[in-house]
């Protein structure tokens, strides 16, 4: 039996999955015209340019756990992980990817590993390029300042949960000359990185990075389906203030 | 082995999907979750030993800036050591999470109030357009507002303060919530449906 109050969520699940599988299979027969998103065009030529000249890209995954609701943007930023570990593991410097959460930091550690094997060079993978920096939100910070200060880091690639501990992130590859791409789900973390990279990431666009660095048909096809999804809500919003100053609610 | 692992993951992700909206499932779904919180307490104990082979592998490549990795696994084990031996809530490792722990964390917020005012400083030496404008005019409208000054409070910038933190901030606020929920929503179902596996595999 179906909880009360639980069936409109269980429908919308169910109308989200169908739209994800359907336009998933649509994708991978059309190709996809995405916007142009400045910080995501420089996220691709750091990707280009770290396997060109041999420095390396960190990227730093935040310490959201995977058990709450901030899970949702760390699973999104692994998903971005695998795609430049495939990229960047036959550099001579391969990417190297930090976590304030050990579970996290595990799942790193697996995807990155993962990214090796599927460009056939799964032997080259070292269980040292997927890290745990630390326990706490200014510990992680400490800790991945320092990989950004002392690796040949060449871009610091900042997606995940982020507070305002962003800023000390930043600061030390600003310091070090080094290119800062930066999206956090968390507001704070947002405001701060939108004053401390060059190129900002704002709310979802988090979550659409994946489609951009082409990790596969069905992150184009999710940006399809949070559109359809927004543009609904914007109309039940819209009605709903018009019921409501017609006085019918 | 990877479609194993994928089946696993999206069977326990559909039972705790399904916890949520069915009574029959919610039972399991606690325990899994229990399960998970074990896991995750195993997994605190794998992220130390992590840090410990980052560093000594630094130690012995002899990589820059080696030295603060040295102190880093000193402190470490002798941290561990001592906290196997004393309770946790002995006199001792008070000491040390307050004389320690604790202003080396305030120290750092302290360093985040100057690196957030010089990121300010820097925008629009970085990004000269209208949204960093706007950007550093409304922080500048908020510090005011909320700032006890030396001559005294000014109304019109308070309740500019409260306009905007109430009206403007909080509308934008939840529009960037909502598109994260949205965010949230469709990588939850690539998870379910396989399509990502951060547990590794193609």
């Amino acid at each position: 039996m179906i909880m009360y109050g639980s069936a409109i969520e269980l429908f919308i699940i169910i109308v989200c999955a169908s739209l994800l599988l359907a336009i998933t299979f649509w994708k991978r027969r059309a190709p996809a015209r995405l916007r142009e998103i400045p910080a995501l065009t420089r996220l691709s030529r750091a990707i280009g340019l770290s396997v060109e000249d041999g420095t390396r890209l960190h990227i730093s995954l935040g310490h959201g756990g995977l058990l709450g609701s901030l899970g949702g943007s760390a699973l999104a930023a692994l998903a971005i992980l695998r795609g430049i570990a495939e990229k960047t593991s036959v550099s001579d410097r391969p990417a190297v990817a930090s976590a304030g959460d050990p579970a996290l930091g595990l799942l790193t550690q697996d995807t990155i590993q993962a990214g090796f094997q599927a460009s056939g060079v799964g032997e080259l993978y070292t269980n040292t390029t997927g890290r745990v920096t630390g326990l706490s939100p200014f510990g992680y910070a400490a800790g991945a300042m320092h990989i950004t200060a002392n690796e040949n880091v060449s871009a610091n690639i900042m997606l995940g949960n982020f507070g305002p501990e962003a800023s000390l992130l930043a600061d030390a590859s600003d310091r070090e000359n080094v290119v800062v791409i930066g999206a956090s789900n968390d507001l704070i973390g947002q405001s701060v990185l939108f004053a401390s990279s060059q190129d900002a990431l704002i709310g979802e666009e988090l979550f659409a990075a994946g489609a951009y660095i082409g990790t596969g048909a069905s992150h184009v096809a999710s940006l399809t389906v949070q559109d359809i999804l927004r543009w609904v809500i914007a109309l039940v919003l819209l009605a709903g203030a018009f019921l409501k100053f017609a006085g019918m609610i | 082995m990877r479609v194993i692992n994928a089946i696993i993951a999206i069977a326990f992700g559909i039972l705790i999907l399904a916890g949520y909206f069915f009574q029959l499932a919610a039972g399991l779904q606690a325990v899994l979750l229990e399960f998970a919180i074990i896991l995750a307490g195993a997994a605190a104990l794998v992220g130390v030993f992590n840090i410990l082979f980052v560093h000594a592998d630094k130690i012995r490549r002899r990589e820059k800036g080696s030295i603060y990795s040295a102190a880093l696994i000193t402190f470490l084990v002798a941290t561990l050591i001592f906290g196997v031996i004393v309770p946790p809530q002995h006199r001792l490792m008070q000491l040390l999470v307050d004389a320690v722990l604790l202003p080396v964390e305030a120290a750092l917020m302290g360093v985040l109030t100057i690196t957030l005012l010089y990121a300010a400083v820097r925008l629009l030496r970085r990004r000269l357009d209208v949204m960093s404008m706007v950007f550093l005019l409304t922080a500048v409208l908020v510090v005011f507002g909320s700032a006890t000054l030396p001559f005294g409070n000014m109304p019109l910038f308070s309740n500019l303060r409260t306009w905007v933190s109430q009206v403007l901030a909080l509308g934008g606020a939840r529009g960037i919530l909502i598109g994260v929920a949205l965010g949230t929503l469709t990588t939850g179902l690539r998870v379910l449906f396989g399509m990502d596996r951060p547990y590794g595999g193609n």
